[in-house]
């Protein structure tokens, strides 16, 4: 199977999740190859999920447990038990 | 107690039964993930953290109906998720709204940027303020749909099953829209780097 540029583009994510055919894989395996712009979306989309994927990129707000427990702890105080 | 820490079950059990001070225990595990999904729906921090607190306080008065049919975390991220689209609605003008639904699933005609910078930052990177800012920025730009997938995906690593039953919507959409939404951030960061280069703005 021969993939042109777009068909790449298109199966990238997938790719990246090693969630494709064996047979569209080796396609994909063979255009990066030898085609250099595809081959840096590739590696700027992988490098790009790798980055979010990190907890410092999406850290939770400075004192937002603090805060989310001083409010519980205020309602549990005057609410009835849970759930009743 | 025997030092054995107690299980979900056991825990939501005892706290049915009176041990209220045990659920602050058993919602800690589950904050950032409450967190990023009311932030996927909002994009704002302070806003996505008072849903937050309300969904745990509507959690908790709900907690007797809790069946265990999934994880409390399960469940807990899907009165988030829905106390977040709720506000989202209420807040934003019936226009934005069909805006947002005009957005197709489609292809579109899409061309990703060539972005050589991007390749190998190392995630040492992000203890660079400049860099986490960006990252958000660009996932904030995307189209509420891709950014809830994204986050549940690749933010929050959920795979493309979980994703699919929390959201609502089916895998080969999940996998559509994270098709979109990863390229339209490899797209987004192009122009920010093509005209600053990443390696020149070091320190």
């Amino acid at each position: 199977m021969i993939l042109n540029c777009k068909h790449v583009w298109r199966e990238i994510s997938n790719y990246i999740d090693g969630d494709l055919d064996p047979s569209v894989r080796a396609s994909m395996e063979k255009h990066l190859a030898h085609c250099r712009h595809c081959a840096a979306i590739l590696d700027s989309t992988r490098n790009i999920v790798y980055l979010i994927a990190d907890e410092r990129t999406f850290a939770l707000p400075s004192g937002f447990s603090e805060r989310l427990h001083a409010r519980l702890e205020s309602e549990l105080e005057k609410s009835e038990p849970a759930g009743r | 107690m025997d030092g054995q820490p107690l299980t979900e079950a056991e825990m939501i059990s005892r706290i049915v039964a009176g041990e209220r001070e045990l659920f602050h225990a058993l919602i800690k595990p589950c904050e950032r993930a409450v967190f990023l999904t009311a932030y996927s729906v909002l994009k704002s921090e302070a806003d996505a953290e008072e849903v937050v607190q309300e969904a745990v306080l509507k959690a908790y008065k709900a907690l007797g109906s809790f069946r265990g049919e999934s994880k409390f975390s399960t469940w807990l991220v899907k009165i988030t998720l829905n106390e977040a689209r709720m506000r989202l609605r209420r807040s934003r003008s019936e226009s934005e709204v069909s805006l947002q639904e005009l957005m197709d699933d489609g292809d579109g005609d899409y061309t990703p940027a060539v972005l050589t910078d991007w390749r190998e930052i190392p995630s040492e990177a992000l203890d660079r303020k400049e860099l986490r800012e960006i990252l958000q920025q660009a996932l904030d730009e995307l189209p509420e749909k891709y950014r809830e997938v994204l986050i549940s995906r690749d933010v929050r690593g959920m795979n493309i099953q979980e994703t699919a039953h929390l959201l609502g919507i089916s895998e080969g959409m999940v996998k559509t829209r994270l098709f979109r939404a990863r390229l339209l951030v490899q797209k987004m960061l192009a122009p920010d780097f093509l005209t600053r280069g990443w390696k020149g703005t070091k320190g």
